[in-house]
Parts: C-alpha cells; structure tokens; sequence
C-alpha cells in the first residue's frame, strides 16, 4: 500500500489534534490524587528520596486496591496558585526521579506490584535542575524500572511529556485515558525545534500523532479507557469509577500472571516492531 | 530533548578547499594537518565536531574495524512532514554522511584490546535518536555481551529525533534494556560524551556508562540553555553544561583531550581486562 506523498495536515486535523491536548491539560482535569482518592481503598503517601530531597511534583505512597497491596508513584500538578509552585507543574527536579528510584527499590524489597500514574509536562527546564544530574536521574530511573522484580502497571492520566513522563512509564501493561497523550517532546518543546516557533504548536501537535489509538496500534499502550462525555473533567468520580476495573483487572492479569523483569525488558527492546532480530 | 544551540568553538570554518580556520581563535591549519591533529585546534585546543567515520579512524588499530548492521533502515512510521517530507531529509543525510543513519557500530581493537564500538554522527540529522539508531545501537552493546567484549560508545547527539515522534522517545528505553544484557555478563560500558550530547541520549544510555568520559567543553545536559532561558529566564552559571560544569558535580569521572583518547581507552580497557597477559594488550 503506498501513502500519498506527505505534506501539513489539514488546518481542521490541527484543531483536532490541539483540542485533545488542552483537554489533557484542562484546569480541572483530576490530577493523580484525585484520581488514587477515587480508585484506591487506602493511600497512605511517603515522603522524601533518601538523598536530601522531597519533591512534591512527584508523590509515592503505600496503597491497597481490594485484596491487593500496590506501591504507588505518581507525578502530581497543583491546583491553586500556591500549589502549582510548590508541585512545580508537575515537573519533577531530579530529586523526584530519585524518589521514584527509592519507589521501586521499597517494591522489590516487599514484593509490592508498582502502580504509576503519569501527568506531566515533561522533565523540568531548570538550571538547579540540570546542576543536580537531571539526566542522570532520569537515566537511573530507567533502568530501575526496567529491573523491578514485581507486576507494574501504568496509567497515562494526562500529559505525558518527554523524558519525564518515561520515568515512570516503562511498566508490563499502560493503559492511557482517553483525553491522554504521550510525546517526544511537548507540542510546544516540538514546535520551537522544528520551525524555530513555539507558536506552530498546532502544527506540531497533528504532526506526532498524538491521539492515544496509535499507541494501542504501535504497541507502546494496552489499552485506552475511556472518560465521561466532555472528558474527565466534566466528573471526576465517573472518571474514577471507569478506570478503576481497569486497574484491577490489569493487575490482577500481572500478579496472575507472575513478572519476568526480563519479558518487560524484551517489551521495551523490541518496541517498534521494525526490526526481526 | 533538542539539539543544543550552537557551539561556537565545534564547527570548522572552510577557508577554502585545502584549509580550515579554527571557530574560536582563527588559527589556519591545512586539512590533512586538522586531521593529524585529530581535529582539535594546535593553537587553542578546540575540539570540532567529527564525523562518525573519522572518530572511528582515530580511535580504533588501523584495519581492524568490522562494521555491523550496515543496511538496516528506519522508516517514515508518522508520515511525518514539518518544512519538509522527513524521507527527504533521511535521503539527504544518508549521501552526504555515507552512513544509513546517524549511528556508526561495530567490532574492532583498541590498543589490541577487543571492543564492541559505536560513534554517533552528529552531522545526520543531529545524531538525533531514530529506530534505527536505537536498533543499531542495541545490536551493537548485545553483541558485544555476546562475543565477551566491552562496549564503548562515542555519543554526540542532540537526543530525541522529533521527525520519528513516540518512538524517539521509546529508544531511549530501548537503549537502557541492552545495557541490562551487558550488566548480566558483567561487561563494562566506557561512555564517551562529545559534543553535544543532550536530552533523550545523555537520559538514558550516556548516563549509564561504567566509566564515563567527556571531551573538553562539550556541551551536555537534558534540556539546552536556549530553552531554559526562555521557559525560566534563569541566570546560566559560567560555564553550564560543559564537561567541566559536569565533572566538577561528580556527573563525569574524566574530561579528555581528544589527543589522549585513545591512551586513556586503552590504560581502562587493561585495567579492566578479565585475562591479563593472554595476547589482547598492547604491551603483550
């Protein structure tokens, strides 16, 4: 089958793929503690990477969801003024990232299933940032999701943005809301690097292809769970009541099914399907 | 993830057909002189940009590079099309780099010792990460688990490749589930950071070196300066993101002049080596 030669997308295919992403990053979208609120039995949140820091763009906590027990990580933006600084729009520092190292590390030691919640602009464009090892961190953390010896589950609830959002994504099953996306780079980040121009965001959004059906198709996603009409900020307890069977029962499918770190291993390293090694 | 700004010290200026002029003091040297000096200027001791080709040249014993994977090709999986159709910039890169993309990898020999070895181009498409460089990139640290042999990989690369979208971002993954398999064997990975090495490459397999080296003044780190200026309009320290900067935070064991490189591979790859005195060694 050959595609027609590429060219821009259509002007209505732009406005499309923009009005998913402001839905994804509407004011009143549930954030993670929203949605643990709603979905989970008990949360019982922790503080502190071990290391001299604790990020609140960032939360980990001990959780139960019916019969099981859940180690739980998950980016977290702020709703009031106050608190959208002190979360940093959800944007962690590296201390986050060490946080959700010391996260799977507690998982494996107490054979706890890792249940994450993705919802974040991307990893932090800060100096501080940048002078404490972002990228190491993030690295780091790649690599311990990749060795976690339990059943780990991922929930892309919103944005999931660049390096920062693959820091707690790397999971044996990731279901993706409706409204969600996942990208290289924000459409804003994309857009200055390809035309020099934060303003062709639009542009930029239609071009990667962000509309969650394509990540069931390239294998990246499971499966898509939708939202109420108008999207999840219209009700965040039928947002909660539709996600949480889907939790249950794609952990239940994992811990059934007994993690292999090596087989999400395998998942991440033979991901685009392109290559027959 | 984006490619850094420009480096003003990392480009040559072509004088002319037979010379080139330093980017930083100016100094002229001929170009086979700037290729005996391994590209770094004999005057002020800046580092150009070298292709994946010519790094290669100058790291590895003469005649004993085997490449591996030279055909394998990505593809337009977005059909993606910013000022231009991505397989046209593919096309362009591929003939003028001679490299299928951004990514150069196989066996050779370091001071005698074997190494799996892969160096990045940065003159295709940024070294940006495709699937195909992923793919190479992961064939090439597995096969070096192996055959036994430690991976050495020469980064300079402006991270994520937004022409191939999602699946940019998930070689970053890709990348750091090979390193598992050399770990398991208990092989070492030397990283060496050139510049640039920024954004999706320095967050995942960059930053995972055993031992990692940088040239001097190389510019690395996850986001670029431009784009921390604008979202943040931070002050930037003196010197932020060189290999220094890193160095000095405890992020990098050494910075190396690209004149020792190759000594200093070869004085880790002994140091390392699991059967001292059977013949790999140069002072064998």
């Amino acid at each position: 089958m050959s595609l027609p030669a590429p060219e821009e997308a259509s002007s209505d295919a732009q406005s499309a793929a923009w009005a998913r992403v402001e839905v994804s990053r509407h004011p009143h979208r549930p954030y993670s503690l929203d949605l643990i609120e709603r979905c989970l039995d008990q949360f019982i949140e922790l503080h502190g990477d071990r290391q001299g820091g604790d990020d609140a763009a960032l939360v980990i906590g001990l959780a139960r969801l019916g019969q099981m027990r859940l180690a739980v990580v998950a980016n977290q933006k702020g709703r009031t003024l106050e608190e959208r600084g002190r979360r940093n729009f959800g944007m962690a520092h590296p201390e986050g990232y060490r946080k959700a190292q010391r996260l799977f590390a507690l998982a494996g030691r107490l054979q706890l299933p890792v249940l994450s919640f993705i919802d974040t602009p991307g990893a932090y464009p800060g100096v501080a940032a940048e002078e404490r090892g972002q990228a190491w961190a993030i690295a780091q953390t790649l690599e311990a999701q990749l060795a976690l010896p339990t059943p780990y589950l991922a929930v892309v609830i919103g944005e999931g943005g660049s390096g920062g959002a693959l820091a707690t994504l790397l999971a044996d099953s990731v279901l993706v809301l409706e409204n969600a996306f996942l990208s290289v780079a924000s459409p804003e980040a994309a857009a200055a690097i390809l035309f020099r121009d934060a303003g062709r965001k639009q542009t930029a959004a239609a071009a990667l292809r962000l509309e969650p059906r394509n990540l069931v198709d390239w294998g990246i996603a499971d499966e898509i769970v939708p939202e109420p009409p108008g999207g999840a900020h219209t009700d965040w307890d039928e947002t909660a009541a539709l996600l949480r069977p889907r939790i249950e029962a794609r952990m239940g499918q994992l811990v059934a099914a007994g993690v292999d770190p090596a087989r999400r291993r395998q998942r991440y390293r033979r991901l685009d399907g392109l290559f027959s090694a | 993830m984006s490619a850094s700004p420009s480096y003003p010290s990392a480009k040559a200026v072509e004088v002319s057909d037979s010379e080139v002029a330093c980017a930083v003091c100016g100094h002229r040297q001929s170009g086979a002189e700037a290729e005996s000096s391994l590209q770094v200027c004999p005057a002020c001791g800046a580092h150009r940009r070298i292709s994946a080709h010519e790094r290669v040249r100058q790291l590895v014993d003469p005649g004993t590079f085997e490449e591996w994977d030279r055909g394998l090709e990505g593809e337009d999986r977005l059909h993606f099309f910013d000022t231009r159709a991505y397989p046209e910039r593919l096309e362009e890169a591929r003939s003028r780099e001679r490299l299928p993309d951004a990514i150069l990898t196989g066996a050779a020999r370091i001071g005698g010792f074997p190494v799996g070895l892969a160096a990045f181009d940065f003159g295709f498409l940024g070294g940006s990460l495709s699937t195909a460089v992923g793919e190479r990139l992961a064939r090439a640290i597995e096969r070096s688990a192996d055959t036994g042999v430690p991976f050495v990989c020469v980064t300079a690369s402006g991270g994520a490749r937004m022409q191939e979208g999602v699946f940019s971002l998930m070689q970053m993954a890709k990348s750091v589930a090979a390193l598992h398999r050399l770990a398991e064997v208990h092989l070492p990975f030397i990283s060496i950071l050139a510049d640039p090495t920024m954004g999706g490459s320095i967050a995942s397999f960059a930053a995972l070196g055993d031992v990692i080296l940088a040239e001097p003044k190389a510019m690395i780190g996850f986001t670029g300066a431009r784009v921390i200026t604008q979202a943040t309009y931070e002050q930037l320290p003196a010197g932020f993101q060189t290999s220094e900067f890193h160095h000095a935070r405890g992020l990098i064991d050494h910075v190396v002049d690209r004149r020792q490189l190759r000594e200093v591979l070869t004085e880790l790859l002994a140091v390392l080596d699991t059967a001292p005195g059977d013949g790999h060694g140069a002072a064998a």
